[in-house]
């Protein structure tokens, strides 16, 4: 291969990771191909059906419309990362679970990323907000009816946690 | 959410759970067929066809092979001549298919050649490099074109564009029609689109030449998918190896790529290296094969005064794009529920299945039912407003009653239970049905456009498919099975075998629920792993809503030979009959006297290790397998048309609220209310989500997608800017509200859904916009009903307004 | 789906990246959010030799709120802007629009600067832009220049962007009246899509409900976002009479002469711009009434 490489520094789900790659390399191919995290998916590669959802420093974007070498020196946050310090699901992983929040699992890496970030921000969302949180992620199993619930039990187990 | 305790009085059975299928896929730890990674494995470009029709005059790959990364190119010459042509579903020799263009290309998006690369993007590369040259030649895209004797032809050694036509007459209709008191005549079209899953369709493929297997990963649901593809690569069939653990990232019927699969698979045998392609969207879009039907209705009815419908007569047009699969058979199944819910004695039914130069249709969840249902519904508001009745009265005048069951339909079938009347009462009390007249009313008042829509309609389920020798009497197949081996090791610990992939389905823990049931042990310390299939016993796949029937019933099957070799090894050790022995959490003890008892593990270990103490005539170990027919399968249809097609009939109720801003055609669904029976519902979260989802996918057929072609047979809608899939801001909050009529074809009463909310959305919705454009005068009979649509026909009729509002 | 191959520079101030472009324009594009640019890349519709990143110049990402006017870099993320109290609160028309952009995942990546460079005729930045009279300033080796609104939108994604050139701040002008309303509206097939018609307007009235400055524009339809200075200078003066407002959004639909395309028709378009215009006008000086 006579593409130029270039070396990629990544923070990815608290680990420090290294890799050359070529520049073209799309930031969901490099999770999946490279780190072989293929816990984030591609369903469009042209940024609007939300399967490739990530959190750039914090915040859910579209890791098809970025490419590896954009997201060196930054942080990243997979859905291998959204389970607790022991390995046990998150509060909102196993919401997702109590209210059947998935079926095939295709999406839902991307719904959980969306839905994570929403919280972070609005613990108490309504059902308007969370459609819309997840409006950039297509789901084609669920009618989403079942995973709004999902985020609405999840905010509330969350509540009853602080008390 | 479900009840914790079952509502139909069953341990596990109807009681919520959660799915066994839910910690990986939350976790990100599924296994998709993109996930697989084969050591040394290529990757593959498509180069397509950007004519709707022409010869391929040639095809240079000089550059393209030199190209860096490059192992091999192939084009239809070779591989057409190495290659079996794939099969079709009706009696049409002359239509062959092969994944590549054998010298002529047939629609826009057709595969013309396949770069294998080390990797995809240098296989995209390469495939820039390939020239081909093509001569065009003329084209046609409109189906009612394409079935004139003049019309160019896709295939013109089969001589026509007509794959399959046949004017099917079940009772006295003509003699109805003579002596009808009134008579609807409408025309309504389905506009061509699909269930675009999130994840494309993908295969990888690794032919071990030490042992002379072909081994298959891939995004599939389909049946006889190893037969076929051995078949076209000229391969015995214990030569091919499905592996069936793969994720599926969602189907509804259209993830069967064939011709993906037997190009892969050639590659990777040709080339000795594993091959994987995955289709991007562009490619699945344009040309994976998987639109689903594109179908014109001519409907008529008779009926009485009083609203007693005493015929159909029903035609339908479908364009199955430029090369066939099953799809042609996609009308053959609503012959199943040809008179939907209703009393109606002499039906008619003229379909046509035609061939254009467009994409090829697949398998789209119903099979065609939601098509036929929401032409049926639009017929049934026509007969009420032509009587000036109510749309709810019509239907509960000619609704089958409770007491009809088993009922009989003209076309052969006998629908097995049901009570459409509780469903629809409990559908109109849970939306307030008098409040949301009233709402309607108000919101019409105030200068909105507002409507109601009802629709009633059947989900046949579990899989008799004898539609296809109906459309294909050299078919003659009668066989619809399922199975299901149940094991106990050595540990007493439970693993289930099921024989075919699923794609969100649940059926892990459709059958750990099941096997629990029967063995009284918990669901969640078993364990169902899937076989391949060379080791696989016979299964039909997740098709026509078959599952929980065939798959619930052979996994009860083969529990309960478990329980009765338990049961008889008990009353050989304890002395007894097995009939004087009570089995309890699969511990056996003596009614009479409970303390002659043996435990689980006592039990196993006897099957196991204690030959000794075996009953006579028992195989050591502890596992059984349990095959079986589709209830009311194994028979043929008669020579006129008449067949028993699906076992057991599902029902729906959709009552919807919409409204239209008169100013911008916008239309808005506020109210949603879907009432359903599927008998026993083993998990109902499982079957609530797969209705909510059928719901979705209605909502985006009804008003967003479509596959839109040109003139020239370009798809205009070929990437998810243009092809409109539905998000949560999309789809209303829905509320389901169940009622249990259980079958008595099967072992738990279950009967099938995995289609259930798709097959009456569509219908509901477009007689609740119809309703709300009623006061104008207008009317849109044609699908997706898209703002444009909408704005033509409120337009016209002079209401659009200034929107000061 | 993949991008043809390129070279990529990461540049770290806008000095280097003027001085990149200097050196050659030739195949270069600069990519910011790359919401609009990548998803072009993938399909291969565009395949650029060079790809400057310019997403890590902090220079880029200033917002500064004064008086008379709130400067954004361009390399601004949307959700930024759209989270900035004093921003919204000099500009809510912007903020307003920001509502319509995408979705959350578009808005954490896309800037402001991508969307006025990119000029989608469908995209609400530009038409805010528009509305607003913003001020482009462009930055290349030569020097800096500022292209206001209506000279920088040349037409469909096409502006007065010279290839040498980076645009580096926007500078959008804040109204001085004190009763000062705004809204922002668009018909599109999905929420999140590029909007079929999109219309904005900004009001200032006087304590009688007087109509004393006036700006509208509207968007979508294949041309250019566009703003209506001297059909809006008919509604000065007046309280938005039905006949007056009418006979000028009748004006605007005409001028603004929409194309269609396979979701919307022009006759649709011209209507949706007739009925929107009048919407947005009513609702801003309905806002601009409450506010004092």
């Amino acid at each position: 291969m006579s593409e130029k490489l270039y070396p990629v520094s990544i923070e990815v789900n608290g680990k420090a990771r290294s890799a050359q790659v070529p520049a073209r390399l799309s930031l969901v191919d490099f999770l999946r191909e490279e780190l072989r995290l293929t816990g984030t998916h591609v369903g469009c590669e042209h940024g609007i059906c939300g399967a490739c959802s990530v959190m750039l420093d914090g915040e859910p974007v579209r890791s098809c419309l970025m490419f590896a070498v954009q997201a060196d020196g930054h942080h990243l946050t997979t859905v291998e990362g959204l389970a607790q310090a022991d390995g046990s699901l998150s509060i909102l992983q196993d919401s997702f679970c109590e209210a059947h929040g998935l079926q095939c699992g295709y999406c839902t890496p991307g719904m959980l990323i969306a839905s994570q970030a929403l919280l972070n921000e609005t613990p108490n969302p309504s059902e308007a907000q969370i459609r819309d949180a997840i409006g950039g992620n297509l789901c084609r199993c669920t009618g989403y009816r079942q995973i709004v619930d999902a985020v609405q039990l999840a905010a509330s187990r969350l509540a009853a946690e602080k008390k | 959410m479900a009840d914790a305790k079952s509502p139909y009085g069953f341990r596990y059975i109807g009681a919520k759970r959660r799915t066994k299928e839910h910690p990986r896929f939350v976790t990100g730890r599924g296994r998709y067929v993109a996930d697989i990674a084969l050591p040394g494995m290529k990757h593959v470009a498509i180069i397509a066809s950007p004519h709707a029709s022409a010869r391929i005059v040639s095809i240079d790959s000089a550059a393209a092979l030199a190209a860096p990364g490059v192992h091999y190119v192939l084009t239809g010459a070779e591989f057409c001549a190495a290659t079996d042509a794939l099969a079709i579903g009706v009696d049409t020799p002359r239509v062959t298919r092969y994944a590549l263009a054998n010298g002529v290309v047939r629609y826009a998006g057709e595969w013309v050649a396949a770069v294998v690369a080390d990797t995809r993007a240098l296989a995209e590369d390469a495939a820039e490099l390939i020239e081909v040259e093509y001569a065009t030649t003329p084209h046609v895209v409109d189906p009612e074109i394409a079935v004139l004797a003049d019309s160019p032809q896709v295939h013109p050694a089969h001589g026509s564009n007509v794959l399959f036509h046949r004017r099917f007459v079940w009772g006295a209709v003509d003699e109805a029609f003579a002596n009808a008191q009134n008579t609807v005549k409408l025309r309504v079209r389905w506009g061509r689109s699909s269930t675009v899953p999130i994840e494309t369709f993908g295969v990888a493929a690794q032919w071990d030449a030490g042992r002379e297997i072909l081994d298959v990963w891939a995004s599939i649901q389909m049946p006889k998918f190893p037969d076929q593809l051995a078949r076209a690569l000229r391969l015995p069939g214990n030569a091919v190896r499905v592996h069936y653990d793969v994720d599926v990232g969602g189907s509804y019927g259209v993830k069967r790529g064939i011709k993906h699969t037997a190009l892969v698979s050639y590659l990777a045998r040709k080339l000795g290296m594993p091959v994987r392609f995955l289709e991007d969207r562009l490619e699945n879009m344009r040309g994976g094969d998987m639109h689903g039907p594109d179908r014109l209705f001519d409907m008529q009815a008779a009926f009485d005064n009083d609203g007693t419908i005493r015929a159909l007569k029903i035609r339908a047009l479908d364009d199955v794009g430029a090369y066939a699969g099953r799809s042609p058979l996609q009308l053959g199944k609503p012959v199943s529920a040809i008179c939907g819910p209703y009393r109606i004695k002499a039906v008619e039914y003229e379909p046509t299945s035609v061939m254009t130069n467009k994409t090829p249709q697949e398998a789209v969840r119903g099979f065609g039912q939601s098509p036929t249902n929401f032409a049926i519904e639009r017929t049934i508001d026509h007969i009420a407003r032509h009587l000036d009745m109510d749309r709810i009265e019509l239907r509960q005048k000619n609704l089958l009653k409770k007491e009809e069951f088993p009922y009989l339909i003209p076309s052969g079938s006998t629908y097995d239970s049901g009570d459409y009347h509780t469903v629809l009462d409990k559908a109109m009390k849970a939306i307030d049905y008098p409040a949301l007249v009233a709402q309607r009313d108000a919101a019409r008042k105030a200068g909105k456009l507002a409507g109601i829509g009802i629709s009633t309609c059947l989900e046949p389920s579990g899989g008799n498919s004898a539609f296809e020798p109906l459309f294909n009497p050299k078919n003659d197949t009668t066989t619809w099975m399922d199975s299901c081996l149940v094991r106990v090791d050595l540990s007493g610990a439970i693993t289930g075998v099921m024989g075919t992939s699923s794609s969100g389905q649940g059926h892990e823990t459709l059958v750990s629920t099941v096997i629990g049931e029967v063995l009284e042990r918990d669901p969640a310390s078993i364990r169902v792993v899937r076989a391949d299939s060379l080791n696989a016993l016979p299964s039909n796949s997740p098709v026509g809503s078959r599952m929980a029937i065939m798959l619930g019933g052979a996994a009860a099957g083969a529990a309960r030979k478990i329980k009765a070799t338990l049961l008889a090894i008990a009353a050989h050790n304890l002395g007894c009959d097995a009939a004087a022995l009570d089995y309890k959490d699969g511990n056996i003890s003596l009614r009479a006297d409970p303390a002659k008892k043996m435990s689980w593990d006592e039990l196993i270990a006897v099957a196991h290790r204690k030959y000794h103490l075996m009953p006579p005539g028992f195989e050591p170990g502890l596992q059984t397998q349990f095959v079986w027919e589709v209830p009311t399968g194994g028979v043929l249809p008669t020579p006129e048309g008449v067949a028993q097609i699906y076992p057991c009939y599902s029902f729906e109720t959709h009552i919807v609220y919409a409204e239209i801003d008169p100013a911008t055609a916008k239309p808005s669904l506020q109210r949603y209310v879907c009432g359903h029976d599927c008998g026993v519902m083993i998990n109902p979260d499982i079957v609530h989500g797969m209705t909510y989802g059928g719901i979705a996918h209605g909502i985006g057929a009804a008003l967003y997608e479509k596959f839109s072609y040109t003139e020239d047979g370009q798809l205009e809608s070929g990437t998810f800017m243009d092809y409109l899939l539905p998000s949560a801001m999309e789809i209303p909050s829905v509320d389901i509200v169940d009622h249990c009529t259980p079958s008595p074809l099967t072992t738990f009463g279950q009967k099938g859904s995995g289609e259930a909310g798709y097959l009456g959305a569509p219908a509901a919705i477009a007689n609740a916009i119809n309703d709300a454009l009623a006061p104008l005068n207008a009317s849109l009979e044609t699908l997706p009903m898209s703002q444009e649509a909408l704005f033509r026909v409120i337009s016209a009729s002079g209401a659009a307004g200034s929107g000061h509002r | 789906m993949k991008s043809a191959a390129f070279e990529y520079v990461r540049a770290s101030s806008l000095a280097e990246v003027c001085a990149a472009l200097h050196d050659s324009a030739d195949e270069t594009k600069l990519i910011a959010g790359g919401q609009s640019l990548v998803p072009m890349m993938a399909m291969r519709l565009t395949r650029p030799a060079r790809l400057i990143d310019i997403n890590e110049i902090d220079a880029l990402k200033l917002i500064t709120v004064d008086h008379n006017f709130v400067r954004t870099g361009a390399c601004t993320r949307q959700c930024v802007i759209a989270r900035d109290a004093a921003l919204g609160a000099a500009l809510p028309l912007l903020k307003q629009a920001l509502e319509w952009v995408g979705h959350v995942q578009t808005r954490n990546r896309g800037t402001v600067g991508g969307s006025l460079v990119h000029a989608d005729p469908a995209a609400e930045m530009p038409l805010v832009a528009q509305i607003l009279g913003a001020q482009m300033v462009l930055r290349s080796h030569a020097g800096t220049r500022t292209v206001g609104a209506a000279e920088f939108f040349e037409g469909p994604l096409a502006t007065a962007t010279r290839p040498d050139e980076c645009l580096e701040e926007i500078h959008w002008p804040v109204w001085a009246e004190q009763r000062t309303g705004s809204a922002f509206t668009e018909i599109s097939r999905r929420h999140g899509d590029f909007a079929l018609v999109a219309a904005a307007a900004q009001i200032a009235v006087d304590e009688n409900g007087v109509c004393t400055r006036v700006s509208f524009g509207l968007a979508g339809g294949g041309y250019i976002p566009m703003a209506f200075p001297q059909l809006a200078a008919r509604l000065v003066g007046g309280t938005l009479d039905d006949e007056a407002v009418q006979s000028v959004v009748n004006d605007a639909a005409s001028e603004f002469d929409p194309g269609g395309d396979l979701h919307a028709s022009p006759e649709y378009r011209r209507h949706l711009a007739v009925v929107l215009a009048a919407r947005m006008l009513r609702a801003a000086y309905d806002d601009a009434r409450k506010a004092s």
